[in-house]
C-alpha cells in the first residue's frame, strides 16, 4: 500500500514535471506577445539579447521552446519507463517497448546491422522533430518552423556522413569526388552540400508554409464572414463564423500529419544518408586484408 | 514623391517576384502526382506490399517536394526580408 502511494505520487511528479515546459513557454509567450490586430506572420519573438565580445546573442523563442521540448521529452520518457518489470508490467511500458522495437528494426532494416547502434539517435531525432512541430497544437511558436533549428540538425547529420565516409581514410574519400569520372568532381562536392540544405529546408519550408497558410486562410476566413455576416445586428456582427471549422480541418493536415511526416522523413533521410556514404564493401575488404596480415603477422610469430 | 514611387516600385517588384518564384510549385506538383498514381498501381497489383510501397512513395514524395520548397523560400524571403534591405539601401542612397 504504502508502496503503491510512492509510485503514483512520482508518477504525478513527473507528470507535473512534463506539464511544467509549455506551461512556462505559454507563460512567456503571454508576457512577451505585443498587442496587434492585423494578421502576424512574424519570425521568432526575441526575448532578450545578451551581450557578447563578438556578436550579440539573441534569446529567441526558438531556443526557449526547444529547450521546454527537451526537457518535456526527458520527463515523458521518465513516467513511460517508471515501474518497468520483466513480469507483469504496466501499460506505458508496452508502449515503450514497441517503441524501441520499432526504431530498431527500422534502423536495421535500413542500415544494416553495422548501424545496429544508431537507434536512440535516430529516436531522439525523430521524437525531437515530431513534438516540436506538434507545439503549434497549443498555440506555441514551433522550433522547426525557424531555419536555424532544422539547419543545426542538418550540419549534424552532416558531420556524421562526412566521419562515416572518412572511414576508409582520407584518400579513399577524395577519390569518391572523382566518381564515375574524375571530369564530374566539381558537381559531387556541390552535391555534397546540397544535402544538408536541401534537409533543412524541406523541413523547415513545410512547417512554415503550413503555418503561413493557415494564418492566411483564417484572416481570409474573417473577411469573408465579415462581408456577409457584418449586417447582423449587435455582437453577432462581430463573430466570425466561418472561422469556426475549417481552420481545424486545415490544422490537421498541417500541424498533425505534414509535422509528423516531416519528422519521419527527416529521421529517415539520416539513416538512408548515412549508411549510403558509408563504404561498406570497401571497408569490408579493408578489415579483412587487416585481419588478414594480422594473422600472417601471428603466425610468423 | 520620387521617393514614395521608388519605395511601390521596390515593393511591387519584390511581391511579383514572390509570386514569380511559385511558379515552381507546377513541378513538385506533378512528380507527386506522378509518384502516388504509380504507387496506386502498385498496390493495386500486388496489395500485399502495401506498407512498403506507401513509406517509399512517402520518401519519394517528399524528395521531389524539395524544390517547390527552395521557390518557396525565396518567395518568404522576397516577401519578408527583401523589401526591408531593398528599402534601407535606397534611403542611404538618398541621404
Amino acid at each position: 500500500m504504502e508502496n503503491k502511494k510512492k509510485f503514483l505520487a512520482t508518477d504525478i511528479i513527473y507528470l507535473s514535471l512534463l506539464a511544467l515546459g509549455p506551461l512556462f513557454a505559454i507563460a512567456l509567450k503571454v508576457l512577451f506577445t505585443p498587442q496587434a490586430d492585423d494578421i502576424n506572420i512574424a519570425g521568432a519573438l526575441i526575448f532578450f539579447t545578451v551581450k557578447l565580445p563578438f556578436s550579440d546573442l539573441p534569446v529567441t523563442e526558438t531556443q526557449v521552446n526547444s529547450l521546454v521540448v527537451i526537457w518535456s521529452i526527458f520527463w515523458l520518457c521518465k513516467y513511460i519507463t517508471h515501474g518497468i518489470s520483466v513480469r507483469g508490467g504496466l501499460k506505458r511500458q508496452i508502449i515503450a517497448e514497441w517503441i524501441v522495437e520499432k526504431t530498431k528494426s527500422l534502423v536495421k532494416g535500413n542500415m544494416g546491422e553495422y548501424f545496429a547502434s544508431f537507434a536512440p539517435f535516430v529516436a531522439a531525432i525523430m521524437g525531437l522533430s515530431a513534438f516540436s512541430s506538434l507545439l503549434t497544437l497549443i498555440g506555441l511558436y514551433p522550433p522547426t518552423s525557424d531555419i536555424n533549428t532544422t539547419a543545426g540538425w542538418a550540419i549534424l547529420v552532416f558531420i556524421l556522413i562526412t566521419y562515416y565516409k572518412f572511414k576508409c581514410g582520407p584518400v579513399h574519400y577524395l577519390k569518391s569526388f572523382g566518381d564515375p569520372v574524375p571530369f564530374l568532381a566539381p558537381l559531387n562536392i556541390i552535391s555534397e552540400f546540397a544535402t544538408p540544405v536541401s534537409m533543412a529546408f524541406r523541413h523547415y519550408g513545410n512547417v512554415l508554409s503550413g503555418s503561413v497558410i493557415s494564418v492566411l486562410v483564417a484572416t481570409a476566413l474573417q473577411g469573408v464572414s465579415h462581408l456577409i455576416f457584418g449586417k447582423l445586428p449587435g455582437m453577432l456582427a462581430n463573430i466570425p463564423f466561418l472561422q469556426i471549422g475549417l481552420p481545424a480541418v486545415l490544422s490537421v493536415y498541417f500541424d498533425l500529419f505534414s509535422g509528423l511526416l516531416q519528422a519521419f522523413i527527416f529521421a529517415m533521410l539520416t539513416m538512408l544518408y548515412v549508411s549510403g556514404g558509408f563504404p561498406a564493401e570497401d571497408y569490408a575488404a579493408k578489415k579483412a586484408a587487416r585481419d588478414l596480415k594480422r594473422a600472417a603477422k601471428q603466425n610468423s610469430n | 514623391m520620387m521617393l514614395e514611387l521608388a519605395i511601390g516600385i521596390i515593393l511591387g517588384g519584390c511581391a511579383l517576384g514572390a509570386g514569380a518564384a511559385m511558379i515552381a510549385g507546377i513541378g513538385p506538383g506533378i512528380g507527386e502526382g506522378n509518384a502516388v498514381a504509380k504507387a496506386c498501381e502498385a498496390i493495386g497489383r500486388q496489395p500485399e506490399c502495401k506498407g512498403d510501397v506507401t513509406t517509399t512513395m512517402l520518401m519519394g514524395c517528399a524528395v521531389a517536394e524539395t524544390t517547390g520548397l527552395y521557390a518557396l523560400v525565396i518567395a518568404i524571403l522576397l516577401i519578408f526580408v527583401a523589401p526591408g534591405r531593398f528599402v534601407d539601401i535606397l534611403l542611404n542612397a538618398v541621404k
